[in-house]
């Protein structure tokens, strides 16, 4: 089943966009659940509609850009996050066929989009004109160098198993065993760097709401705000994808159709994240930056030492 | 000083004073209520115990009263002795057995010293069962109100009453726990200072009456320093206002000036500033027109090539009306005062600036110790000025009590050393005064012989000084007994002033000072002033009044700044000068006849909604503050008058010590508005001020802005210092644990002594000559057939202008009358007092009914100043009286 | 790290426990009389208003929305001329009813009082003033206090002795 691209493009576009705004949604429930709350309950049913209100706040608040910001970046930024991640989702097998551009070097690509986005974060900080946003910005900054590397390193175990840096032969590549049982290591690796690269608690040092105001996005109102918002949502999205393609088989999986297992996967990471922001206290910046460095990129390179050796043995 | 030992610690005290005295001047809390620093100790509340100790080894100590116990050198006290605190909780507790339980309802609430000592000593809870001791009040006028159930029986109100204000008619009445404190039966307190026993009264038995009808709070009122204006003592006052509508005034200590005491006329004449006669809304024509529309007016008809001419006033600021001689230039500025007033006016600045003689503070009143009057009622024109001039005769006699060396804080053994004796003070007025109790000689005669009189004693002092022609044997010889009792005096005084509108009165005065002064005393020469502000007209110098009516015409436009020219001029010369002139602009704060008059109506803020400066009898220039901003359309005279590069009141202060420099000294009354403390102004709100979101919520629920006051120091909210800022800028007394008016002790320096940050106001005249004689002396009065010399005759209540707008005051303004001693009434063929006398006063005949002053002069009459048809007149002046048959 | 991964755990268990929230306003919750809401003025047992106004609650009041006049019938009774309470201001603290002598000013369980005009949360006395005593049966300040009122002379307040013969001078 080869579908055409552009129907693919629209079709991520869309599924992607209304699930990040759905997610807020999904987040404030599963969060009000594992604290005994409810949630939204009141606009439609379920409080589904929440989202929809919300949306119509956020598309008619003033859009304020504050005199001593740098306006032109500060225009710029927010823009940059969505463009990176979206971008991202192009390389990303959905199912069979379904996917933008099959590229060979598809993981190459995912990491170097990620590692782009965060110009958004650092420039949306300094043009703010703001210390709090400065802070926010310098701390993104640390951060996605330190946890970049380590993320790049636990994927080259799957890399070296599937032999390959195409997503959709490294999916192939795990129709009879899932990376994760023999990559678990790896796979624990990039579910934390991707908790950092998405930002979200324990580690969204650099919007710290306790600290920072709101970090990097404090002088933000409306619609940028907005896409500083959505854009985190897909990044999860992004994130929990990644993980589904790489360590549990993308579409891969009995009975059902390989879209819904996709979806299931996906569901599953996403739920997960919202767990971890139910039940874990943000990090001390130091406590940060020591466990990427000391612990997590040593961990990485062990891996991808003994998956080396491994795959060398087997020849 | 010597060293005495409070709970373990050495201080440093003063012996001549009593235990309480220096444990309050060193700032300790000690309860206390028949104490007064005014009054001194009688030891009657046993309020005050404390524990005094034989000497270092000595611990058992006995109990003794802090006010009865002089603080001899290395006396050794405890005021935290258990026995001392339990003692003093026993005793406001039996204090408070029969206190009805009503503070909610009592005006004194709030700033009661009962609460607040009673609160110090901790008694919290009425154990007793007995039933409470019930009074009836009694109706004392509308000044005071009266709530007997509340009385602690501190005797405080009789001993200021009767002692210190020479009252008769307020008395301690029935016997052991049911003595009761008011009058004979119901009726106005007849005391001139009996609104101070509102302050005198440590709890709620006396409150303000005014007050009740708009009642606040202490802490909600917003207060501001202020300088009383209704005569020209100028003591300093605070006055208090809320949701713009002023509340009250009470006093303000100046150790200088007004010490502990008002006046009933400055304490309840703030209403005329409620008054629904003010002027709110200026007016062209007639028709209310809009303020910014008023200054376009204004500038217009100022700035056209008409001549303007200025006519200032002697109750308007010193600020105002230096605004209006910038306007129209010193050549066409006159004083709002007839010549005859002016000439009085001017004279006694020339006799205070170039004679030896200085002018006297009230505090220096009090403690002279012989004292001339020539030709006033003080108690009338100056009353301040009367309750200290009653304190002087006390000093004489004082100094048996120093020689038995009884310590003069010990009020009931002086007064016992004291019996009856006064010291020398001599009163020439025309009719009886309310000084004559105490007088030794008092000398009833027209002004012209009043005047013989000092001139006589001039002589009788100093040989150089003029003779008096033709004197009587029998005034000769009062004379030399006047002059032989001043000369021996240390302190002397003379008193004088405008009130006979005789010029020879208050030139004899000077004669009888200067003698004085070359005998060998420095005396002092106290010279009243019609208003509060005449002397600062004087000195900023005028023409006379009637020199504007040839200046007026077509082609003139008249500005007359808070004045009403019919209590100045006669009705035809009034209306020539503003009749022919081609605009009349007014600048007033309540309607009158000239506001009635003006093509041009400005409102110009009272004394309370404005900043400025007067100057008072003593020469002493006190700044006042507004306590509240003015409303929407009024502003102050000098503001309507300002030269464009005028922004604020330090602006016209500086060009007027710049361009006056006589006046020089007026920029250092007050600190000027740039001035912090510690970085913040000075907050007129206390700080428990309430209501702030609530108070405007009906208009809009929206908060104002709090307003700003560019001309002064001080905040109108809150906001600000919590600290003694100087003494010209205290806003109100209050110290934490003082809420009361008592809480001054804390401000004080010393109890008694100036404020710890200096006494408002700077002396502008200083004595710097030798001074002349003056050698006019007036032949002797001779009477008339069938025409009578008419004098003025001053009342405290009905004379002054402004006063007579407070509802309370004109409740007891003087009614109309025609004095006449009883052989002249006989001679008119008047049976009874209170028939009808015809006169001509102010170009018509008018009926007034006969009032007999057996003491007037044979040949003098007298009516009372401020009859409204007889404003104009030139007094005295001779008049046919007939009866009406 | 099996601390985090303990945390986690009971986090999530928490998606099988019972939900504390109540489901305002569809079910009411029972809300004690001490509770404190909506600010009233009660009268005496009297049928008289309580206020004296005395402004203590005013004084007391940490964010000043209470404003009052006091003012006097003909026969002494002190009352408020106007009295204004902003709720919009308000927040709720009862340090105006421990402040009040008289239990005139009193809180009550009632909170719903939104409103989309915040000008409609200046309550004046018309809106304050109920018909009752309130929570404080019984007490009536003019009966306690040593002021003369209309129906109640000099010493006939509670534990009052007959007004003192001023003439006495036998001890």
């Amino acid at each position: 089943m080869i579908s055409h691209p552009i129907a693919s493009i629209i079709g991520i576009l869309i599924v992607a966009l209304s699930l990040s705004a759905f997610l807020i949604w999904v987040e404030r429930r599963l969060l009000a659940l594992w604290q005994d709350r409810y949630g939204p309950n009141r606009v439609g049913p379920f409080g589904l509609l929440q989202v929809l209100a919300d949306m119509i706040k956020i598309f008619t608040k003033e859009d304020w850009i504050p005199p001593f910001a740098d306006k032109p970046v500060f225009v710029i930024a927010p823009a940059i996050i969505m463009v990176t991640v979206l971008m991202s989702f192009a390389v990303l097998p959905v199912a069979p066929g379904i996917i933008v551009s099959d590229l060979n070097i598809g993981l190459l690509f995912f990491l170097g989009m990620s590692s782009l986005g965060v110009y958004s974060i650092v420039l949306a900080g300094w043009a703010s004109g703001n210390k709090y946003s400065l802070l926010g910005g310098l701390r993104a900054a640390a951060q996605m160098i330190s946890y970049e590397v380590f993320m790049g390193l636990s994927l080259m175990g799957v890399v070296l198993l599937a032999g390959t840096f195409n997503l959709t032969r490294i999916v192939e590549a795990q129709r009879g065993l899932w990376y994760v049982v023999p990559q678990f290591l790896g796979f624990v690796l990039f579910l934390i760097a991707g908790v950092a690269e998405a930002r979200r608690l324990p580690f969204d040092l650099p919007e710290a709401e306790a600290e920072l105001v709101a970090g990097f996005h404090s002088e933000y109102s409306g619609m940028k705000f907005g896409m500083f918002f959505v854009g985190e949502y897909l990044g999860i999205t992004l994130i929990s994808s990644m993980i589904a393609v790489l360590f549990l088989g993308g579409w891969n999986g009995p009975w059902l159709p390989p879209l819904a297992w996709f979806l299931i996967k996906v569901f599953a990471f996403l739920c997960f994240f919202i767990l971890l922001r139910a039940s874990l206290p943000r990090l001390r910046f130091d406590q940060l930056m020591s466990l990427g460095w000391k612990v997590m990129f040593p961990l990485a390179l062990a891996n991808l030492l003994v998956t080396g050796a491994i795959v060398l043995a087997k020849k | 000083m010597g060293t005495i030992y409070i709970d373990g610690k050495p201080y440093e005290a003063d012996p001549q004073n009593n235990l309480l005295h220096v444990c309050l001047s060193l700032g300790f809390d000690l309860p206390y209520f028949c104490w007064h620093p005014a009054l001194n100790s009688v030891g009657a509340c046993r309020q005050c115990a404390i524990k005094q100790f034989k000497g270092e080894q000595d611990k058992k100590g006995k109990l003794v009263m802090a006010c009865m116990t002089p603080a001899s050198p290395d006396t050794r006290i405890s005021l935290l002795d258990p026995d001392a605190v339990a003692f003093r909780a026993g005793i406001i507790e039996g204090m408070m057995l029969s206190h009805p339980h009503d503070c909610p309802v009592c005006d004194e609430g709030g700033e009661c010293h009962l609460q607040d000592m009673t609160v110090m000593t901790g008694h919290d809870y009425r154990r007793a069962e007995f039933q409470k001791r019930t009074f009836r009040n009694q109706d004392l006028g509308p000044f005071l109100n009266h709530e007997m159930n509340r009385c602690i029986q501190c005797y405080r109100c009789v001993r200021f009453y009767r002692q210190y204000a020479g009252g008769k008619d307020l008395n301690a009445f029935s016997i052991n726990n049911t003595v009761y404190f008011g009058r004979n039966e119901d009726g106005v307190l007849e005391n001139e200072f009996a609104g101070n026993l509102v302050e005198v009264c440590p709890t709620g038995v006396f409150t303000d009456r005014t007050l009740k009808q708009h009642y606040t709070r202490k802490w909600d009122l917003r207060m501001a320093p202020s300088v009383c204006g209704h005569c020209g003592v100028g003591c300093n006052v605070t006055l208090g206002e809320r949701y713009s509508l002023l509340r009250r005034v009470v006093n303000r200590f100046n150790s200088e000036v007004n010490g502990y005491f008002l006046c009933d006329r400055g304490r309840f004449a703030y209403e005329f500033v409620n008054s629904p006669n003010r002027i709110r809304t200026p007016q062209l024509d007639g028709e209310a027109i809009s303020g910014e529309a008023a200054e376009w007016e204004f500038q217009n008809l100022t700035s056209s090539r008409d001549r303007l001419i200025g006519i200032g006033s002697p109750r308007a600021s010193l600020e105002a009306n230096f605004a209006l001689r910038q306007l129209v230039g010193a050549d066409r500025f006159f004083a709002g005062v007839e010549s005859k007033e002016w000439t009085l006016i001017t004279t006694m600045i020339d006799i205070l600036k170039r004679g030896p003689a200085r002018s006297p503070a009230l505090n220096e009143i009090e403690h002279s110790d012989a004292v001339l009057i020539l030709g006033e009622d003080v108690t009338n024109s100056a009353p301040r000025m009367a309750l200290s001039l009653r304190q002087s005769v006390r000093q004489q006699p004082m100094e048996i009590a120093k020689k038995l060396q009884v310590p003069l804080w010990m009020d009931d053994a002086v007064r016992e050393v004291v019996q009856d004796q006064r010291g020398p003070f001599f009163i020439s007025a025309p009719f009886a005064t309310r000084l004559d109790d105490i007088a030794a000689i008092t000398y009833r005669a027209a002004p012209d012989d009043a005047a013989r009189l000092g001139f006589a004693v001039a002589h009788e002092i100093d040989a150089n000084a003029p003779p008096v022609p033709g004197l009587h044997e029998k005034m000769r010889a009062m004379a030399r007994v006047i002059a032989d009792a001043l000369k021996k005096a240390k302190r002397p005084l003379v008193v004088s002033g405008p009130s006979c509108r005789s010029l020879a009165v208050v030139e004899s005065a000077a004669n009888v000072a200067k003698a004085l002064c070359g005998f060998s005393q420095p005396a002092m020469l106290g010279l009243l002033t019609p208003e509060c502000n005449s002397f600062g007209l004087a000195l900023l110098g005028a023409h006379a009044l009637d020199e504007a009516v040839a200046l007026t015409g077509k082609d003139a436009t008249v500005i007359v700044l808070e004045n009403d020219l019919y209590r100045r001029l006669p009705l035809e010369k009034a209306d020539a000068l503003l009749g022919s002139a081609a605009r009349v602009i007014v600048l007033e704060h309540l309607s009158n006849t000239t506001s009635a008059r003006a093509s041009l109506l400005l409102p110009a803020a009272t004394i309370a909604e404005s900043d400025g400066t007067l100057v008072s009898n003593e020469g002493r220039a006190q700044r006042y503050f507004s306590v509240f901003p003015h409303q929407a359309e009024v502003r102050e005279s000098w503001r309507w008058l300002r030269k464009p590069q005028w922004s604020s009141l330090d602006d016209v202060l500086s060009d007027l010590a710049k361009e006056v420099p006589q006046l020089a000294a007026v920029v250092n009354a007050a600190p000027s508005s740039k001035f912090r403390v510690d970085g913040a102004k000075v907050p007129r709100e206390p700080h428990r001020a309430s209501g702030r979101t609530a108070m405007t919520a009906n208009l809009t629920v929206v908060e104002p802005k709090p307003p700003v006051d560019p001309d002064s120091a001080l905040s109108y909210t809150m906001e600000g210092a919590p600290l003694q800022p100087p003494g010209a800028l205290q806003p109100f007394f209050w110290s934490p644990g003082w809420n009361s008016i008592q809480s001054v002790n804390k401000f004080q320096s010393e109890i008694g002594a100036s404020l710890r940050t200096g006494d408002p106001g700077v002396r502008l005249i200083k004595p710097s000559g030798k001074g002349e004689y003056f050698t006019q002396i007036p032949s002797h009065f001779v009477r008339r057939e069938r025409e009578w010399l008419v004098i003025p005759i001053e009342h405290i209540f009905g004379t002054e202008e402004l006063s007579q707008h407070a509802p309370a005051i004109a409740t007891l303004a003087f009614k109309p009358y025609l004095a006449l001693n009883a052989s002249d009434a006989g001679s008119l063929g008047l049976a009874n007092e209170g028939e009808e006398l015809e006169i001509e006063l102010g170009g018509a005949k008018h009926r007034l009914p006969a009032k007999i002053l057996p003491d007037l002069p044979a040949g003098v009459a007298g009516i009372p100043n401020g009859l409204d048809f007889a404003f104009g007149e030139v007094f005295p002046t001779w008049r046919r009286i007939e009866r009406v048959s | 790290m099996l601390s985090v991964i303990r945390t986690i755990w009971n986090v999530f268990l928490h998606s099988f426990r019972r939900r504390v929230t109540i489901q305002y306003p569809d079910e009411k919750p029972y809300l004690t009389p001490r509770t404190r809401g909506r600010i009233i003025l009660s009268r005496d047992p009297d049928g008289g208003e309580r206020c004296v106004a005395c402004h203590l609650c005013s004084a007391v009041c940490p964010v000043d929305c209470i404003a009052l006049q006091a003012t006097e019938d003909e026969n002494g009774r002190r009352y408020p001329e106007f009295f204004r309470i902003n709720f919009s201001r308000c927040i709720f603290c009862g340090l105006c009813e421990d402040a009040c002598p008289t239990y005139a000013i009193q809180l009550t369980p009632d909170f719903e009082m939104s409103e989309h005009n915040r000008q409609n949360l200046v309550y004046e006395k018309q809106d304050l003033l109920i018909s009752g005593p309130g929570k404080y049966t019984g007490y009536n300040f003019w009966r306690v206090s040593g002021v003369q009122i209309e129906g109640k002379d000099k010493g006939e307040a509670e534990n009052e002795a007959p007004p003192t013969d001023v003439y006495r001078l036998t001890p």
